[in-house]
């Protein structure tokens, strides 16, 4: 699905991805882990091909991203869905409007988004929020009409950049159950995050970053040496 | 489908030229203003044409208007001398009648007009052709020379000057638009500049769900256009206005002075407006997508 070879960038001064390889099949959900300037962002820039790698070979879903055109990177967006952690709805429109917003983007019919939206705001559990404004929400409200946004048209990919960095521990936990029931339905879900309890509890595949190297991948918990001070910590495997 | 798009950059063009009042405003007007002197270059350099045409028509010949006093052998001696003279191929006489009614011919609609003169203004004349245009200079140096005659007119130098005139306008012209042009494209492309970072936010969301730079565009290509538009419809009426009142307060001088008339507003209008459109249309187009560029391309 996402198929990472050798790929390196660098900034200015600084590293953002050295010499990485890695693959990420259909349906698998991965926490991308690190501390803050790892490389992470990177990564999820370069696979929304926000930015293009000084070396090495990048594809999704069996497309080469260095390779696409300008024109071609709408298409590679479409099947990428993003959810921030600052949810970045449209404050002037009602939920249902942000979410029907996605898919007028892309040309879809009225009656189409007027059959779907209910659909996949159901599915997010806040179709009973639909008329109303992002500011009448709470933050995990929110999130979820985001995740809706992301997901309405359908993408192979869902990345998740720290969804749950606004949100208290409670509501996190409802926000990564529903992302597990997105993931269960086929879509691959790659999630950036800090939230060490999160990763924990999961049980899912784990990234770890760090100085833009991958450090460890594995099953299990959340682990980064420079939170170890360099000592090496195995997982509870 | 299509239509759908259609109608929702429309929409959006709309919403946000009523967001943005107050640059829009000054969008529309810059554009206005170069609209009004363009209209004002076209106006006098279409007029110009026409007169040099008309003039043309003459060209091969020396008009020699007689006093009204002249007597019949005068104007049969000049006739006899001139037909001999070198380079004269015909020598032709031209009562008043016969000049007030080429003259009506010419004022075609407005013909009527003439028909509340009095006395018939216009003197006779004799038509001579000459061969070359070399030679009506002194022929027309020799025709002045005869007892009765008034006045001599050769067009040779009228229409030089003229097409020098017309020439140097249209260059003018040329260079003033090119000028107004450009800080018209700018002054738009900051309008929609304001727009753009205005909804910054929805751009980036925009782009995250894929949405082509097209799709991205449209509303602001439209609010572009529709700036243009306005700019376009309002100055073609404005211009309007200003000839139709120079041709109803100074056509008949203008008719009395240089034998030929102004070009009425009719024919020109449709033109103009098509002309006004092109060019606001594209100056709000080409000024949204400059705006844009910078922020597309990330």
């Amino acid at each position: 699905m996402i198929n990472f070879d050798h790929v390196t960038k660098t900034y200015r001064t600084n590293v953002g991805l050295d010499d990485v390889s890695v693959h990420i099949n259909k349906g698998d959900f991965v926490f991308l882990v690190g501390p803050s300037g790892a490389g992470k962002s990177t990564f999820i820039k370069l696979i929304l091909k926000e930015i293009d790698p000084d070396s090495g070979s990048i594809t999704v879903d069996g497309k080469e991203v260095t390779k696409l055109s300008n024109r071609e990177v709408p298409e590679l967006r479409r099947k990428v869905g993003t959810v921030f952690q600052d949810f970045r709805l449209l404050p002037k429109k009602t939920v249902f409007e942000n979410v029907a917003f996605a898919m007028e983007v892309l040309h879809k019919s009225r009656r189409q988004i007027r059959k779907q939206v209910p659909q996949i705001l159901s599915l997010v559990g806040i179709s009973d929020k639909a008329h109303k404004y992002p500011e009448e929400l709470s933050a995990g409200e929110q999130q979820r009409v985001a995740i809706a946004r992301a997901i309405v048209n359908n993408p192979t990919v869902l990345i998740a950049d720290e969804p749950t960095g606004n949100l208290d521990p409670v509501t996190a936990a409802e926000i990564m159950d529903l992302l597990d029931q997105i993931n269960l339905r086929g879509t691959t879900i790659v999630m950036v995050t800090h939230a060490k309890d999160i990763v924990d509890r999961m049980k899912k595949r784990v990234i770890a970053i760090e100085k833009g190297k991958i450090v460890r991948d594995r099953e299990g918990i959340y682990i980064i040496d420079s939170m170890n001070a360099g000592e090496e910590v195995d997982g509870l495997e | 489908m299509a239509l759908n798009s259609l109608f929702y950059n429309i929409k959006q063009g709309f919403l946000q030229i009523f967001r943005n009042k107050g640059m829009s405003l000054a969008s529309i007007f810059s554009i206005l203003a170069m609209l009004l002197i363009l209209g004002i270059f076209f106006l006098i350099a279409v007029n110009l044409n026409l007169f040099t045409e008309v003039v043309k028509q003459d060209y091969d010949q020396v008009e020699v208007f007689l006093l009204d006093e002249a007597t019949e052998e005068q104007v049969e001696a000049i006739t006899a001398e001139m037909e001999d003279y070198a380079g004269v191929t015909a020598v032709t006489y031209r009562s008043k009648d016969e000049a007030l009614d080429i003259m009506k011919e010419r004022w075609g609609e407005s013909g009527y007009l003439l028909d509340s003169l009095g006395d018939n203004p216009l003197p006779a004349s004799l038509l001579i052709s000459v061969d070359t245009i070399e030679s009506a200079q002194a022929v027309s140096e020799h025709a002045a020379e005869f007892e009765g005659v008034e006045d001599v007119q050769f067009y040779q130098e009228t229409v030089d000057k003229l097409t020098r005139i017309t020439n140097f306008l249209q260059i003018g012209a040329v260079v003033v638009m090119i000028f107004l042009i450009v800080v018209s494209v700018v002054v738009v492309s900051n309008t929609i500049k304001l727009t753009v970072f205005a909804r910054a936010r929805e751009i980036r969301i925009m782009k995250y769900v894929g949405a082509t730079n097209w799709f991205i565009r449209g509303p602001f290509i439209s609010e572009g256009i529709i700036i243009g538009l306005l700019a376009a419809l309002i100055s073609t009426g404005l211009v309007s206005l200003l000839y139709s009142r120079i041709v109803e307060g100074f056509g008949m001088q203008v008719m009395a002075i240089v034998s030929c008339p102004l070009i009425p507003l009719g024919y020109m209008a449709g033109n103009m407006l098509i002309i006004f459109i092109a060019l606001g249309v594209s100056i709000g187009a080409w000024g949204s997508i400059i705006s844009m560029r910078k922020f597309l391309d990330a």
